[in-house]
């Protein structure tokens, strides 16, 4: 069986019910699959409406990087039977998906924490950064102490924000 | 003297360029590299000012300013990520 990319960056779109497949494909232990899916919003900190598009930066052979070893650590602290992550990049619209994160494994405790975990990790540490075009103007997107301390949780530190 | 590549990204890549490679003294950490940078003056005094949040990757794996760098290393500052 040929052994599919646990992590994906790419500009194009993804499928839901494709990756899931993919994921629990020929593992009959799976008992449950946990999934996130990211998706680009109208607004950040201003008025609804106002995001006209959202341009993803990334820091390509760093990011695939990192996702991986975010998943091994996620494979040796839960009980889980496979992970993967698809993170889109380049020129995006309001309403348009950004990141997946599903997981499966035997029971469902594990693969929520995990996913979880798995988000956490992201927003924090993998080499991407956000470009938001308004009326106003473009500019960079500011990273969250909120989303240090959600990885804080974790027992991780993330000195990111 | 070492070579280092250096890579800038997002904010610091529209001020600054993409990259460029150095030539750095054997036994320079990060951090000391940053400080080389910031002595140049103008617009690198500017973005990668102490006091400003600005992140490393050693070889592609992030790293904290005390790291020491490699001879022939990749070295990338970056804003705060973003992602997800």
């Amino acid at each position: 069986m040929i052994r599919q990319p646990r992590v994906r960056i790419q500009s194009g779109d993804f499928d839901l019910s494709t990756e899931v497949a993919a994921l629990r494909v020929d593992d009959p232990a799976v008992g449950a699959v946990a999934s996130f899916i990211g998706t680009v919003r109208d607004r950040n900190l201003g008025t609804a409406g106002e995001v006209g598009t959202l341009e993803l930066e990334h820091y390509p052979g760093m990011t695939e990087k990192a996702i991986e070893a975010m998943i091994d650590a996620a494979m040796m602290r839960f009980d889980i039977r496979a992970a993967r992550v698809v993170h889109r990049v380049g020129l995006l619209l309001p309403c348009d998906q950004i990141v997946l994160v599903a997981v499966s494994s035997a029971h469902r405790g594990q693969a929520f924490q995990a996913c979880e975990f798995l988000m956490d990790y992201l927003k924090t540490q993998a080499p991407f950064w956000k470009k938001e075009s308004t009326p106003a103007g473009a500019h960079w997107v500011d990273a969250r102490v909120a989303d240090d301390a959600a990885l804080a949780r974790w027992g991780i530190s993330a000195s990111n924000a | 003297m070492m070579k280092v590549r250096l890579r800038f990204f997002a904010s610091l890549r529209e001020a600054l360029g993409p990259g460029e490679e150095v030539d750095l003294e054997a036994g320079s950490s990060l951090g000391q590299l940053r400080d080389r940078l910031i002595a140049r003056g103008g617009i690198h005094a500017q973005v990668l000012a102490r006091g400003r949040a600005v992140r490393c990757a050693l070889n592609q794996v992030m790293v904290d300013e005390s790291s020491p760098v490699p001879d022939g290393a990749e070295v990338a500052f970056f804003p705060p990520v973003t992602g997800g």
